[in-house]
């Protein structure tokens, strides 16, 4: 994959170049702050970009916003952002709109290699990747009634929410695929959703539900 | 006992000071100040040539009023708090150091001071002259037994009758001897008469007194609750990520040395520092979120207590409607009152539920914070984090209570003005 980087720290710059390259990947630029990213984008047009979400000049919520534009302008480029810390409200704007080839993750989640690089191949390929600490705060403030889901329903909803698939989530819950299965359905009926949507466009509806 | 006490105490010799230097001061105070006034105001017919005038007068009567604060200190021990000084923050002040603003003729202070140098010599006049008056009195009646016999009618005259013989003069000595032990209390009475129209009209009005004294404790405390915080930080960063980098560290380092020997033991190693550096950067993050979360900035409360709520193992209901986001200051007050608040919910309540309202009504209006839930109560109101709450809350002048019978349920609310 071609990944454009936006980052203003140099060492996590250095870090995320090199371990993007060391995992077979082709980082085509690196930028410093949210202008110099979209110029980037604009030249290269990379497969997935990963940007942070605190750069100059504000060192607010700078990539934030350029993150955004991204998603607007070049609807096939997937964007993942990270950050020192995830808040609900960042995913919300976020997810709605485009709601797919998005992701947003902490930081620390670079440090589990195996599992950020599946990540960031899954908002390439136009799924989605939430931090479990986004889906407990979206679980937290969410406005629907989840009290009528068992505790294993509600393991699987954040799963779910995080964007993982089928498989992933048997194998995280030691559970077979069957079982997984059925508990989506269980959950789909009682929050009221549509049923029959597979994979990332069933994450979709999910993380919409909790959103709104 | 105490009474043949003040007929030689300080205070009451004091006092008499205060009266007769009164006078003195009085005298000259009203001789500046009506002139100036006079001549000055005459003086505006005649193209404004008063005007200066009129700067001097109210300079002047504000050094007099400054003189007369330091005077009834020295004398009654009365501390009375200042006006700002004409031109300084807080009061208008002269064009060209010496015309005085039209504003200056609006306040209160300007027309205080001036009226107070007027006062100074009745008030001062009717003071000492009922204050001597009464001594003199005590003394001649008091002594008549030893001058009036020689007096050449036999005695002083009252009326027709002369004052004479054993029955009369010992009502007289009587009556002197009670006037004696009345005068020092007359005197130093007249002295906190004086003090109290001096504190009216020098010092700022009752209420701003009030307010004055209650910043003063708040701004304490709200430094205070501010150190306190700083030293909490250091502790809690001491203690836990500063621990764990240096466990990563020492995990680091013995890898570093296996690497060559025993590579499976390295492997271990290293998973374990990485496990360690992880749970570092999870304590750093949880650390700031407690201090001040960038979000509290960018997206407002509503959008930074999602945060706290997920981070609560008791489920929370967050219910947030503030139309107008508050000053920032407010917004932090309200965020680390529900942080606090969530923290001790986790800690002590045993709650299995918690709730969390904030309304903000009116513009600017006040912000209502509440938090409750349905644990054991019995929360400790003067323990640290309860009671460094209620500073901070005071520190923006909102008001705080805390209930939290034992046996629940608690319920910590407060109502913090946004103006």
């Amino acid at each position: 994959m071609r990944v454009v980087i936006a980052e203003d720290s140099v060492l996590l710059r250095e870090g995320l170049t090199r371990l993007l390259t060391e995992a077979g990947h082709e980082v085509a630029a690196v930028a410093g702050d949210g202008e110099g990213f979209l110029r980037a984008v604009a030249e290269h047009t990379p497969d997935v970009v990963v940007v942070d979400v605190r750069m100059p000049p504000t060192f607010t919520d700078e990539g934030l916003r350029a993150a955004l534009v991204v998603r607007d302008r070049w609807p096939k480029i997937g964007v993942l952002v990270l950050s020192q810390w995830v808040e609900e409200r960042y995913a919300t704007e976020l997810i709605s709109g485009r709601p797919h080839g998005v992701g947003y993750l902490l930081k620390d989640r670079v440090a589990d290699v195996a599992e950020f690089l599946d990540a960031l191949t899954r908002v390439a390929d136009g799924g989605s990747a939430l931090d479990p600490e986004v889906v407990a705060q979206l679980l937290a403030r969410s406005r629907h009634p989840l009290g009528e889901l068992t505790p294993r329903e509600r393991e699987v909803l954040a799963l779910m929410a995080e964007g993982r698939s089928n498989a992933a989530i048997a194998e995280t819950l030691v559970v077979g695929g069957g079982a997984v299965e059925k508990h989506i359905n269980n959950i789909f009926t009682k929050l009221g959703l549509a049923p029959g949507d597979r994979d990332h466009r069933r994450v979709l509806a999910v993380l919409r539900y909790l959103g709104t | 006992m105490f009474l043949l006490r003040d007929l030689v105490s300080a205070r009451t010799w004091l006092a008499m000071t205060q009266h007769l230097s009164g006078l003195l001061l009085g005298f000259v105070a009203i001789f500046i100040v009506a002139f100036g006034l006079g001549l000055g105001f005459g003086g505006l017919f005649f193209a404004l040539a008063g005007l200066p005038l009129l700067g001097v007068t109210v300079r002047l009567a504000h050094w007099f009023a400054r003189a007369e604060r330091a005077r009834f200190a020295l004398f009654t021990g009365a501390r009375i708090p200042a006006w700002p000084a004409p031109g300084s923050p807080g009061r208008a002040g002269f064009r060209s150091g010496i015309i005085p603003r039209w504003r200056t003729w609006r306040e209160g202070a300007t027309w205080a001071e001036l009226g107070y140098a007027l006062l100074r010599l009745p008030v001062s006049a009717v003071a000492a002259t009922l204050s001597i008056m009464t001594w003199a009195a005590a003394i001649i009646l008091l002594l008549l037994p030893a001058y009036g016999p020689a007096m050449p009618s036999g005695g002083p005259t009252i009326g027709d009758t002369v004052v004479h013989g054993a029955h009369d003069l010992a009502a007289s000595v009587l009556l002197g001897l009670l006037l004696l032990l009345v005068a020092p209390q007359l005197t130093r009475g007249l002295a906190v008469a004086d003090g109290t129209l001096a504190h009216r009209l020098l010092g700022p009005r009752r209420d701003l007194a009030a307010r004055v004294i209650e910043l003063e404790t708040s701004r304490e405390r709200v430094v205070d609750a501010a150190e306190a915080e700083r030293r909490r930080i250091e502790r809690d960063l001491h203690d836990g990520a500063q621990q764990r980098l240096v466990a990563l560290a020492m995990e680091l380092g013995r890898a570093k040395a296996r690497f060559a020997d025993d590579l499976d033991a390295a492997r271990d190693l290293v998973d374990q520092a990485h496990v360690q550096a992880k749970e570092a950067l999870t304590e750093l993050r949880n650390l700031v979120r407690g201090v001040h979360p960038p979000v509290l900035t960018d997206r407002g409360l509503d959008a930074a207590l999602s945060g706290l709520a997920a981070l609560c193992p008791v489920p929370v209901d967050v219910h947030v409607d503030v139309p107008v986001r508050p000053k920032s200051s407010v917004e932090a007050v309200a965020y680390f009152m529900v942080a606090e608040a969530l923290t001790n919910v986790a800690k002590h309540s045993r709650a299995s539920h918690a709730k969390v309202v904030v309304e903000g009504r009116g513009y600017p209006g006040t912000l209502t914070v509440m938090i409750s839930d349905d644990g054991i109560g019995g929360a400790d109101i003067t323990g640290a984090g309860l009671s460094g709450l209620a500073d901070r809350v005071s520190g923006v002048d909102g008001r705080m209570s805390v209930e939290s019978p034992s046996g629940g349920p608690t319920i910590i609310a407060a109502e913090l003005p946004c103006g």
